[in-house]
C-alpha cells in the first residue's frame, strides 16, 4: 500500500462563521477570508506537502470552490508550486473537476505541463466533482456524466495523439485544431483515476482500467471496490488493490493519546465539510432518478449519515473520533495501532493499494503536522508497503 | 383522459379531457399535477390537451433533446398532427416560455395566447435578476416566493407512491436540463416576441415572488397588443392558487378571439 498525503489547505479562521450560517461552501462570503492570514497559511501548507518528499510519501491535490474548507481552487496550480519543490514523489491530481470544466483541451494541456516540468511523476485524477461544486461552477447538472465522458474521453485522446491536429465535434465540446504542447513525458498518459460512491462508479472504472478512489467511508468503499474487482474479472482481468484508492483522516502520536487527539483536530475537516446550505446538495440531475426517489420517500434530512460497522447511524457532523473510527473515517492512535487498524481495513476491503492519507485539516497546527507526517512516513507507511495482498477469500 | 401520442419521434404522455374548443395547455417546471383542481374545471369550457413535456411525467426524454428550441418545434408538429384549428395555446411559468418560443415561430393554428406568469426572457442588465434563482434557495423558501398560501403548495413527497416520486425526479431533472444556463431564459427570445401576431394575455399573481408583476409588464411591453391582468391572492402558480377567476379571465379573453 503506496501513502499520498493531502491536505485540503482550509481556511479554518472561517468555520465558525460558515457553521452560524449554516454553510460552509457556497453562499458564505468571502468577507470572512482575512487575505493575509491566507498568505501564512497557503505557504504553510505547501512547506509540508513538500516535507513529504522528503519523508519519502507520494503527494495528492484536490480542489474545491467557494468554500472555507478548502483554498486550493486550482490543482495545476498547487501540483506546479509542488513539482519545483519536490523530486521523488508521485504527484496526484485527484482530481480535475472535469464535468464543471468548460474547457478539457485545457485540463490536457495543463497536465501534461505538469508531467514535463516533474519529469513524469503526474497521476492524473479525472472526477465529477461534489454536488456542491456545481454551483460556483455554475454547470449544469442534467446529463452530467455524459459531458464528464466526453472530456475524459478528449482529454485521453489529446494527451496521446501525437500525429495531430485533431478535430472533435461533440454534443458539449467542439474543437478544429487539437494538438497540445508540449506532451506528456508518460505514454500514451499518465495513470488516470476516478473517484465515486457507487457500485456503477466502481463497474465503470473497471471497464477502462482506471484507479478508483472513494473517502471517508468503509461501507460505501467495499462494494465500490467489489463491483470494480467483480466488472474486471467479467472482462477477463483480475484487478489488484492498486487499481483501489481510499482516503481517511489519520492521526498518530508517541501515545494513543496524542494520535487521537491529532485525529480529533484533523477530523474538524468532516464535522465542518458536510455543513451546505440545501439547495447546493443535490442539484436535478446530480444524482440517479432512484437515488432521488428515494431522498424523496425519505423527507428531509440533516448532516452527513453514515453507518458503522455494526450499521447504526451515525451523524459525521457531530462525531467523536471513536464514532468515525467506527465508519473507517479515521483511524488513530500510535504507529503501532494504525497499522494494525490499516492492515485489519485492507483486509476487509479485500486489499488497497493506495491510502490517501488525510494528514492536516483545519486546526491541526503545523508543528502537530510535521510530527504526524514525519512519524507516519517513518513508523507506519514502511510497513504499509511491505503489506501483502489479502488472500482472494477475503476479497469474497 | 390519458392517451400517448408519438410526435417527432418523442414519445408523449398527455392528458386530454373536456371537448370543444382546443385548448392546448403547456404546464410548469414544477410538472403537470393533474391531481389539483385546474384540467377539469378547464375541461368545463374547452377540449383541453395537456402533455408532460419531455423528462417529465413518462414521456419521454431523447439523447438529442436539450434546449427550449425543441420543445417549441415538438409541440408545433404536435398541434399539426392534431389539426387544431383556431385553438387556445396556454402556458404556464416554464410552459409559458415553451408556448412563447412557439408564437414567434408560427400562430397559424392558434387564435390566442395566454401566458400565466411565463419564464424565458431577460429584461434587466447583467446584474439584475429577473428571475428568482429557484435552485438556490431551500424548498421551503420556494414555497414562500412562489405561493400566495405556501401551506397549499407543500408536498409530503414521504407519503407519495414510487411513480408519482419517480416523476417528480424526472421532472426537477428536465427542468435544470432545459433551463440551467442562461438560468431559465434564451437571451434572444426578447427580440423576436414582436412576431407574436395573436391577441396574447398575460396573467400574474399579484404575489408572485418567483417573476414579478414588473416582469410582467416588461412582457406586456414587447408583445405588440398583449394585455396583462393581475389577480389578488395568488403566487406564481394562479391556476392552481385560484382556478375560478383565472378561468373567468382566461375564457372572457379567448372567447372573444
Amino acid at each position: 500500500m503506496r501513502t499520498w498525503y493531502f491536505s485540503e489547505m482550509a481556511y479554518h479562521p472561517a468555520w465558525e462563521a460558515g457553521l452560524a450560517g449554516g454553510s460552509l461552501r457556497v453562499v458564505l462570503p468571502n468577507g470572512n477570508v482575512d487575505p493575509q492570514v491566507a498568505h501564512g497559511l497557503l505557504n504553510r501548507y505547501l512547506d509540508e506537502f513538500a516535507l513529504c518528499d522528503a519523508e519519502g510519501l507520494d503527494i495528492m491535490v484536490n480542489e474545491h470552490h467557494a468554500t472555507a474548507t478548502c483554498m486550493t481552487v486550482s490543482v495545476p496550480m498547487a501540483l506546479a508550486v509542488i513539482a519545483r519543490e519536490t523530486r521523488r514523489a508521485r504527484l496526484l491530481s485527484l482530481g480535475n473537476p472535469i464535468a464543471n470544466r468548460p474547457d478539457p483541451v485545457r485540463v490536457a494541456e495543463e497536465m501534461a505541463w505538469l508531467d514535463v516540468l516533474s519529469g513524469g511523476r503526474i497521476e492524473l485524477g479525472l472526477v465529477k466533482g461534489a454536488a456542491y461544486e456545481i454551483a460556483p461552477a455554475n454547470s449544469n447538472p442534467a446529463r452530467i456524466m455524459r459531458r464528464y465522458w466526453e472530456a475524459h474521453d478528449l482529454i485521453l485522446k489529446a494527451l496521446s495523439t501525437h500525429d495531430g491536429p485533431f478535430s472533435w465535434e461533440g454534443e458539449y465540446f467542439q474543437y478544429r485544431n487539437v494538438n497540445i504542447w508540449p506532451r506528456p513525458i508518460q505514454q500514451p498518459h499518465p495513470p488516470i483515476w476516478m473517484t465515486g460512491m457507487s457500485a456503477a462508479t466502481g463497474r465503470a472504472a473497471a471497464e477502462k482500467g482506471h484507479v478508483v478512489g472513494t473517502l471517508l467511508s468503509g461501507g460505501i468503499a467495499k462494494p465500490m471496490f467489489d463491483a470494480y474487482r467483480a466488472r474486471a474479472r467479467e472482462l477477463g482481468w483480475e484487478a489488484g488493490p492498486d487499481r483501489m484508492a481510499y482516503a481517511a483522516v489519520i492521526g498518530v502520536g508517541t501515545t494513543r493519546a496524542e494520535g487521537y487527539r491529532r485525529a480529533d483536530l484533523i477530523a474538524g475537516y468532516v464535522r465542518t465539510a458536510p455543513v451546505v446550505a440545501e439547495p447546493f446538495t443535490n442539484p436535478p440531475g446530480y444524482n440517479t432518478i432512484p437515488a432521488n426517489v428515494a431522498m424523496l420517500r425519505a423527507g428531509k434530512k440533516k448532516g452527513r449519515i453514515v453507518a458503522d460497522r455494526n450499521g447504526n447511524l451515525i451523524d459525521a457532523t457531530q462525531a467523536t473520533v471513536e464514532d468515525l473510527m467506527a465508519t473507517d473515517t479515521v483511524f488513530a492512535g500510535t504507529p503501532d495501532d494504525v497499522f494494525a487498524q490499516l492492515k485489519d481495513f485492507n483486509t476487509r476491503m479485500g486489499g488497497i493499494g493506495h491510502l490517501l492519507f488525510f494528514g492536516q485539516g483545519g486546526h491541526l497546527d503545523h508543528k502537530d503536522t510535521v510530527e504526524n507526517i514525519q512519524l507516519f512516513a517513518r513508523e507506519v507507511a514502511p510497513r504499509l508497503r511491505e503489506l501483502d495482498p489479502p488472500q482472494r477469500a477475503a476479497a469474497e | 383522459m390519458t392517451r400517448r401520442l408519438t410526435v417527432a419521434g418523442v414519445d408523449l404522455e398527455i392528458e386530454e379531457r373536456g371537448e370543444g374548443r382546443p385548448l392546448l395547455l403547456l404546464h410548469p417546471g414544477e410538472g403537470l399535477e393533474p391531481q389539483r383542481p385546474w384540467l377539469h374545471l378547464l375541461a368545463r369550457r374547452y377540449r383541453v390537451i395537456a402533455p408532460w413535456h419531455p423528462g417529465w411525467g413518462t414521456s419521454a426524454l431523447p439523447d438529442w433533446m436539450g434546449s427550449v428550441d425543441d420543445l417549441a418545434y415538438l409541440y408545433l408538429d404536435l398541434a399539426a398532427a392534431l389539426k387544431l384549428e383556431r385553438a387556445i395555446l396556454v402556458g404556464a411559468c416554464f410552459g409559458g416560455w415553451v408556448a412563447a418560443e412557439m408564437a414567434v415561430r408560427s400562430t397559424a393554428r392558434f387564435a390566442s395566447l395566454a401566458l400565466l406568469a411565463p419564464l424565458g426572457v431577460k429584461f434587466g442588465g447583467m446584474l439584475d435578476r429577473d428571475i428568482t434563482d429557484m435552485h438556490a434557495i431551500s424548498r421551503d423558501r420556494f414555497l414562500e416566493l412562489a405561493w400566495a398560501d405556501p401551506a397549499l403548495g407543500d408536498v409530503d413527497t414521504t407519503l407519495l407512491p414510487d411513480d408519482t416520486l419517480t416523476a417528480i425526479a424526472r421532472g426537477r431533472e428536465a427542468f435544470a436540463l432545459f433551463g440551467w444556463k442562461p438560468y431559465m431564459h434564451n437571451p434572444r427570445l426578447r427580440h423576436w416576441l414582436h412576431r407574436i401576431d395573436i391577441p396574447t394575455l398575460l396573467l400574474w399573481g399579484a404575489q408572485d415572488r418567483i417573476v414579478t408583476p414588473d416582469y410582467g409588464a416588461e412582457w406586456r411591453g414587447a408583445i405588440p397588443g398583449a394585455a396583462l391582468q393581475t389577480i389578488p391572492s395568488a403566487g406564481h402558480f394562479p391556476l392552481w392558487e385560484r382556478p375560478e377567476p383565472i378561468i373567468e379571465y382566461l375564457s372572457a379573453f379567448a372567447d372573444r378571439t
